[in-house]
C-alpha cells in the first residue's frame, strides 16, 4: 500500500469523533466496523487489538483539539455550557479540521462556521457571536504582528488632512451588542490561579457570574483589543473614536475619517477639534499607529503634501 | 564525535526545554543553564509576549529549535508558510541545528497535531528523506530527526524501526536526535530490545539526545513527559553516550511541570553518566 493512501486512511480513523464516554466508536469511516477498519492497517499485539491501538491515537487527537478549543474560548464555553460547547466543537472540527501547523489557529474559522450553523447557539446567538469575536480578537492581539511605532519625525512635512495612518496589525476593533468584555474577565478570574481542589467551587462561581452578566440587557459597545507591555487589554471607545479608527484602518486619510466619524454625532462642532486631538494623542501614546512604509500600497502610505 | 556536522560542530552540554511556567524564574534569577530547547511552533508568530520572552532568553542563553509539526514523514510537500516562518525563527535564534520528528501528522493540508508512527517501508523512507533534504536546504542549518514513541505498528512495514531510521538518515544525510525514552517506550509497546536499537543507530550521526519520563498503563506505556527519568532509560542513555560520546543532552518535561530547579536537577543527573562514560571507538 502506498504511503499517501495509508496516511489518508489512518488519518480518517484518527479524526473520527469519539463516543459520549470518550471512547472510539464501533463504526469507522464510511460506516464500516472500526475493528475491521483498524485491523486492515494496524497490527495487534498480545495486549492490544488493532482497534485498541488505534483508539490511543483517536483519543489523543480529540483530547488535544478539545483542550485547545476550551483554552481559547472559555467565554463561549461558559455561555453554552460544557456539554453543548464540546458538541459544537466536535461538529466544527469535523467540518473545519486544523489547516495550520499550529493549534493557535484552530479557532480561526469558528465565527464563520457558526454563521452557517447558528442553531448551536440557540437563544444566545447575539451574545455568543460577540464572545467568539472577542475571544478570537484576544488571540490576535496577544501575538499578532507589531510594526515599528509611528514617531513624530515620521510626520514631518506631511499634510495632516491627507495623512493616512496605519493601525497596528495586532490592534483589534470590535463593535459588540453585549458587554462581553466584562463577561470574559469574570470567566477568567476563576481560571487564574485556581488549584485542582477548588475547581468545583470555581466552576460554580463562574456559572453564577456568567448567568448574571449574561442576563444583562444588551448594550452596544465599541471595543479595542490591544496590548501594552505584552499584555492584552480591552478598551471601550466612544462611537466617534471607534469610527475614526475603523476608517483609518480601511485606508482613508485623516481628513476623510474625521468627516465620516462625526456624521450624526451629538458632539458640538466646536469641541470636535480638541476631541480628535486628544484621541490621537492617546492612541499614539499607546503605540497603535505604525511607521509608514516607503513606496507601499493600499493603506500603507503617507501622501506628501503641502507643509 | 559529540561535535559533528549534524549539530554544526558545537559542543553543547545538558539543557532543558524552555517552558512558560519557568519564564519568570529564568529571567529574574538567571540560573546557569548550558542551553535551552524551544518548541519552534510556539514562536513562529507575528509578535507579542512569546517573542519578547524569547529575545530576552537569547540575550543570555544558547537556544536550539525543536519542531513538532513539520511532519517529515507525511506524503505531502512541506507547507511553504511553515518553512518561511521557520526560517525567520532560525535567523532570530541562530540555532546551530534544528530538529523535528520522524513521523507524520498531516494529510492533504489537514493537521492531526500528533506524532503518528511511520510505516517502515522503503517508499516512506524515500519520501521522508526527500522532505528532510528540502527543509534543510530551505532553512540552511543542519537538521536532526527524532525517533518517536509509538503505540501502533502497520502491516505494511518492511523493516524494523531502527532500520527505517537508518535508511532515512542515510538517504537524507542528516543527523539523529536520539530520544532514549522514546526507544524505551516503543520497545515496551512493541516488544523489541531497546539496546539492539541503540546499538544499531549510526553513532556518528547523533546530533543530540533526549531524555524524559513517561506514564505506565496496564497494557501500554505513554510518552507523557510528566515524570522523572526512570533507571532503565538512564541505562539506555549511558549506552548511547558510550557509543556517541558526550552529546548535547536535553531533558523534556512538558506536563505537570515542577519547579525550574527540580527540572534542572533532573537533567543534571546526566552528568553522572557523562563523567563515568568512556567513548567506545568504532562500535
Amino acid at each position: 500500500m502506498r504511503l499517501a493512501s495509508l496516511q489518508k486512511a489512518v488519518a480518517r480513523a484518527v479524526m473520527q469523533p469519539l463516543t459520549r464516554n470518550e471512547r472510539t466508536g464501533a463504526l469507522g469511516p464510511g460506516g464500516e466496523s472500526m475493528s475491521r477498519y483498524a485491523a486492515r492497517y494496524i497490527k495487534p499485539n498480545d495486549r492490544l487489538t488493532s482497534f485498541e491501538r488505534l483508539e490511543i491515537y483517536n483519543r489523543q487527537y480529540w483530547f488535544r483539539v478539545f483542550g485547545a478549543m476550551a483554552e481559547d474560548f472559555p467565554g463561549l464555553r461558559a455561555i453554552l455550557g460544557e456539554r453543548r460547547f464540546d458538541d459544537m466543537c466536535r461538529a466544527y472540527l469535523m467540518e473545519c479540521p486544523s489547516q495550520s501547523f499550529t493549534l493557535r489557529n484552530l479557532g480561526a474559522r469558528l465565527e464563520a462556521w457558526l454563521r452557517r450553523n447558528p442553531s448551536w447557539l440557540r437563544g444566545k446567538k447575539v451574545l455568543a457571536f460577540d464572545m467568539v469575536r472577542l475571544e478570537w480578537a484576544d488571540i490576535e492581539a496577544f501575538d499578532g504582528k507589531a510594526e515599528p511605532v509611528l514617531r513624530v519625525e515620521d510626520l514631518h512635512g506631511v499634510s495632516a488632512s491627507k495623512l493616512r495612518l496605519r493601525v497596528q496589525p495586532y490592534v483589534q476593533l470590535l463593535e459588540l451588542h453585549y458587554p462581553v468584555d466584562d463577561l470574559v474577565l469574570e470567566v477568567r478570574k476563576d481560571d487564574q490561579g485556581a488549584d485542582f481542589a477548588s475547581n468545583a467551587i470555581a466552576e460554580r462561581r463562574k456559572h453564577v457570574r456568567v448567568r448574571a452578566v449574561g442576563a444583562l440587557q444588551p448594550k452596544e459597545i465599541f471595543l479595542v483589543v490591544h496590548r501594552i507591555d505584552y499584555s492584552v487589554y480591552f478598551r471601550r471607545l466612544k462611537h466617534e473614536e471607534y469610527t475614526l479608527l475603523r476608517i483609518l484602518r480601511a485606508g482613508k486619510s485623516i481628513g476623510q475619517a474625521i468627516g465620516l466619524a462625526f456624521r450624526g454625532s451629538s458632539l458640538p462642532e466646536s469641541n470636535r477639534g480638541g476631541y480628535v486631538q486628544r484621541c490621537f494623542e492617546t492612541w499614539a501614546a499607546l503605540g497603535w499607529f505604525c511607521q509608514p512604509s516607503v513606496g507601499s500600497t493600499g493603506n500603507l502610505k503617507i501622501e506628501k503634501g503641502k507643509v | 564525535m559529540p561535535a559533528n556536522r549534524f549539530n554544526n560542530f558545537t559542543n553543547y552540554g545538558i539543557g532543558i526545554g524552555l517552558r512558560a511556567p519557568h519564564y519568570d524564574h529564568i529571567l529574574s534569577r538567571k540560573p546557569v543553564v548550558d542551553w535551552f530547547e524551544i518548541i519552534s511552533e510556539n514562536f513562529m508568530i507575528g509578535g507579542g509576549r512569546p517573542l519578547h520572552i524569547l529575545d530576552q532568553i537569547l540575550e543570555q542563553y544558547r537556544v536550539v529549535q525543536h519542531g513538532v509539526s513539520m511532519y517529515f514523514g507525511s506524503a505531502g510537500r512541506p507547507d511553504r508558510e511553515h518553512l518561511r516562518r521557520l526560517k525567520d525563527l532560525v535567523k532570530r535564534t541562530k540555532t546551530p541545528w534544528l530538529s523535528d520528528h520522524l513521523c507524520w501528522g498531516s494529510v492533504d493540508g489537514r493537521y492531526t497535531h500528533d506524532l503518528l508512527p511511520m510505516p517502515y517501508t522503503f517508499e516512506a523512507a524515500r519520501i521522508t528523506a526527500r522532505k528532510i533534504r528540502e527543509v534543510r536546504d530551505f532553512v540552511e542549518v543542519p537538521v536532526a530527526v527524532e525517533n518517536v514513541s509509538s503505540y501502533a505498528e502497520y502491516h505494511v512495514s518492511e523493516m524494523t524501526e531502527w532500520e527505517f531510521l537508518n535508511e532515512v538518515v542515510e538517504r537524507a544525510d542528516c543527523g539523529i536526535l536520539l530520544d532514549v525514552n522514546n526507544i524505551y517506550v516503543s520497545s515496551r509497546n512493541h516488544d523489541f530490545d531497546a539496546l539492539t536499537y541503540i546499538n544499531s543507530v549510526p553513532a556518528d550521526r547523533i546530533a543530540q539526545i533526549h531524555i524524559a519520563g513517561h506514564s505506565k498503563f496496564q497494557k501500554y506505556i505513554l510518552d507523557t513527559h510528566d515524570h522523572p527519568v526512570i533507571d532503565p532509560v538512564w541505562k539506555l542513555y549511558e549506552r548511547a553516550i558510550q557509543r556517541a560520546g558526550h552529546t548535547a543532552t536535553l531533558l523534556e518535561w512538558d506536563d505537570s511541570i515542577p519547579s525550574f530547579q527540580e527540572v534542572h536537577d533532573e537533567a543534571l543527573k546526566a552528568n553522572l553518566f557523562l563523567a563515568e562514560t568512556q567513548l567506545e571507538v568504532a562500535v
